[in-house]
């Protein structure tokens, strides 16, 4: 199980120190430009723009792929955190209700 | 360690406990890409140096499908650039809170970026915090993520192929709650309609019709650039 602990071969070392570094700068860059130049207040309105378009972006195509299960549990997730503002209850319900839905309900 | 403000432990703290219930979510999908890493051939230490160097699930496992001898090298770093791309938005988004504080320890917390991470923080930031205490936040939260992911990939190239598919419990539908969640925290009222709907049909589009992740930059992109547009009149 533990056997192979040590074996890096050298071409699968590199191609993940190349991952890494790729990331690490994909990372910091976003820090990297607004340290170096000074953004107008254009700028500014858009980047408080980002974040809700970004989560709007990769929670969509999961409501339009997903099933029935998906859609009640992202509504159970919406119900929840409107009514408690708890992000950790909100959570927890929206993956209960997929997870019965997907096992007992087979929708 | 004396210039660090006791707001920075208060943050670091804080953004360790929001994270936990995430991180559990975090640890299904660790041991999922260790199970599929062991089957992709990876040795433990390989698929520990990722996970720990890279530190990107997504991109992690995408690569693990062109992990083939010999290695497609230059795929796999471009590969692993468009699908880490959405990173700069992400770190350009969150750069106010990091501007303020030393260089090296901004440079330092922003190795753990993470959607989650990013998410949660985006979230406390709409408390009004100090940028230390945000940045302190990220950190606790983004080493929280780390230690989960990191550790739940040695789980899962030691368990090989014992564990049944995680999706069948719903798990990996936490990250779509918490994003959803999150949302809720950031609607402002009716500006946000035009520029969330342009975002959703963005991506949906995107997603139909590119492989990778970029529906989640072409997404945050137009979105993004609507809103500003809209709200710069």
């Amino acid at each position: 199980m533990w056997i192979n602990l040590t074996t890096i071969m050298p071409s699968e070392a590199i191609a993940i120190f190349a991952m890494a570094i790729v990331t690490y700068l994909t990372r910091v860059a976003g820090l990297w430009l607004m340290n170096r130049f000074t953004f107008s207040q254009p700028v500014k309105t858009w980047l408080n723009q980002i974040p809700g378009a970004i989560m709007i972006s990769i929670v969509a195509p999961v409501a339009i792929n997903g099933g029935i299960a998906e859609l009640v549990a992202g509504l159970m997730t919406l119900v929840a955190i409107a009514r408690t503002r708890n992000l950790a209850l909100a959570m927890f319900i929206g993956v209960v209700t997929a997870g019965v839905l997907r096992n007992y309900l087979h929708i | 360690m004396k210039e660090l403000a006791s707001s920075d432990f208060s943050g670091i703290k804080a953004g360790l406990k929001q994270t936990i219930p995430i991180a559990l979510s975090v640890v299904i999908y660790g041991i999922s890409f260790g199970i599929l890493a062991h089957q992709a051939g990876l040795s433990l230490s390989e698929s520990l140096l990722m996970s720990s160097l890279v530190f990107a699930g997504t991109s992690q496992f995408i690569v693990l499908e062109m992990w083939i001898s010999p290695l497609p090298i230059t795929a796999i770093i471009f590969t692993t650039l468009a699908i880490n791309l959405r990173h700069i938005l992400m770190g350009a988004a969150i750069s106010p809170w990091f501007v303020k504080i030393p260089t090296w320890k901004a440079y330092g917390c922003l190795f753990f970026l993470n959607d989650e991470t990013w998410a949660l923080t985006i979230g406390e930031s709409v408390k009004g915090r100090k940028s230390e205490s945000i940045a302190g936040f990220f950190l606790g939260s983004g080493l929280t993520v780390f230690i989960a992911w990191v550790s739940a990939t040695v789980i899962g190239q030691n368990l090989g192929s014992a564990i049944a598919d995680p999706t069948s419990w719903g798990l990996d539908f936490a990250f779509t709650a918490v994003f959803i969640a999150l949302l809720f925290f950031l609607w402002k009222g009716k500006s946000n309609i035009l520029p969330w709907t342009v975002a959703a049909i963005a991506a949906i589009v995107s997603e139909r019709w590119m492989s990778g992740q970029w529906y989640i930059l072409i997404g945050g992109l137009t979105g993004s650039l609507v809103g500003a547009i809209q709200n710069v009149d």
